[in-house]
């Protein structure tokens, strides 16, 4: 891509992002404006991808709700995002976490990753 | 109706996406507008129209040829790569030797954005004139991408001139009309227009006042 575009990109991107991959569980903390009072929604799950680069990179959040898996998919420099708080680390060997869709109960449980890990990356 | 039509030669330089101050994602492709440099004013009385005329891009000095060389000399120009037209009415405002950057335009307004258009080779009739072709199945065989029926018999004899068919598709000039400036850097010399422009990245493109929006009476 071109530099000066890279440049532009960079502008727009948020430097309060955590460090997250795949398989962490997060609390998205999303405005919601409703007329003209805005409030804050906690969105919290595993993440099940990241996708694209730069200032267009997007991720995809996973939970259960009620017996009905709930995707959301945000920018992750989107300004609609107040914070993003990361709950736990997962344990996996995937980036993409498709397979997890497909599994419910207990099966559908991710592994903590241990501490043990240099830097726990 | 004496409208006034900005006009400015740049390159493409790529797609990407921003958001806007509602926090929604607008997909923008950057422009590094000019610098161009006015290098001829066309007037009523002398040429019988009303047009600057733009000069981009650099050019070895020693590949430009004596009539122009020798024009650019006089004016105190470098020499430029490409030159371009832009027929506005308010020409006379314009003197040869000034600068067109990315302040010509402004947010918010619309531009009408003029490149050439990637080649796509020799194409079907599908993708070349969005035809339907054939069905997938029910014993359509080898013919799914085909036009069909391209005539009658006996009666006219011949095909029609003009039928759409197969062919060479792209590599033409193309205007795309009333696309928004979203936002422009003056400091960075860079033009942000919502929505796509004809052409690859890095290939030249004309920005110019929208002929049918927003142009200033």
């Amino acid at each position: 891509m071109h530099t000066q575009i890279q440049e532009l990109e960079k502008a727009s991107m948020r430097t309060d992002v955590p460090d997250f991959r795949p398989g962490d569980t997060l609390e998205v903390h999303v405005r919601v404006v409703e007329g003209n009072r805005s409030r804050i929604q906690v969105f919290k799950g595993f993440v099940l991808r990241r996708q694209g680069g730069g200032a267009r990179e997007t991720f995809t959040v996973r939970k259960v709700s009620y017996s009905v898996g709930v995707e959301r998919t945000f920018p992750v420099h989107s300004p609609v995002i107040e914070k993003i708080q990361l709950v736990t680390r997962g344990d996996v060997r995937r980036a993409k976490l498709y397979y997890m869709r497909d599994l419910r109960g207990k099966a559908a449980r991710i592994r903590e990753k241990r501490e043990a890990a240099p830097s726990g990356k | 109706m004496a409208k006034q039509i900005k006009g400015v030669l740049g390159k493409k330089l790529g797609m990407t996406q921003v958001f806007d101050q509602d926090n929604r994602m607008v997909p923008v492709t950057v422009v590094e507008a000019g610098p161009c440099v006015v290098t001829r004013v066309r007037t009523q009385d002398r040429d019988g129209y009303s047009a600057i005329q733009l000069g981009f891009g650099q050019v070895d000095p020693r590949k430009v040829n004596k009539p122009l060389g020798d024009y650019l000399r006089k004016h105190d120009i470098t020499p430029r790569r490409y030159f371009t037209e832009v027929r506005t009415e308010d020409a006379e405002q314009y003197t040869v030797g000034q600068e067109i950057l990315a302040d010509a335009f402004e947010a918010g307004q619309f531009v009408d954005v003029t490149g050439k258009s990637k080649g796509k080779g020799f194409a079907g009739v599908m993708k070349r004139h969005g035809f339907g072709g054939l069905g997938a199945s029910h014993g359509t065989q080898r013919k799914h991408r085909s036009p069909g029926s391209i005539g009658g018999c006996a009666t006219p004899g011949r095909v029609f001139k003009g039928l759409r068919m197969a062919g060479r598709m792209g590599n033409v000039r193309t205007t795309v009309q009333s696309l928004k400036v979203h936002a422009v850097d003056v400091e960075k010399n860079l033009i942000l227009i919502k929505g796509a422009i004809p052409g690859a990245n890095g290939s030249l493109v004309l920005v110019r006042t929208a002929v049918k929006k927003g142009a200033a009476k």
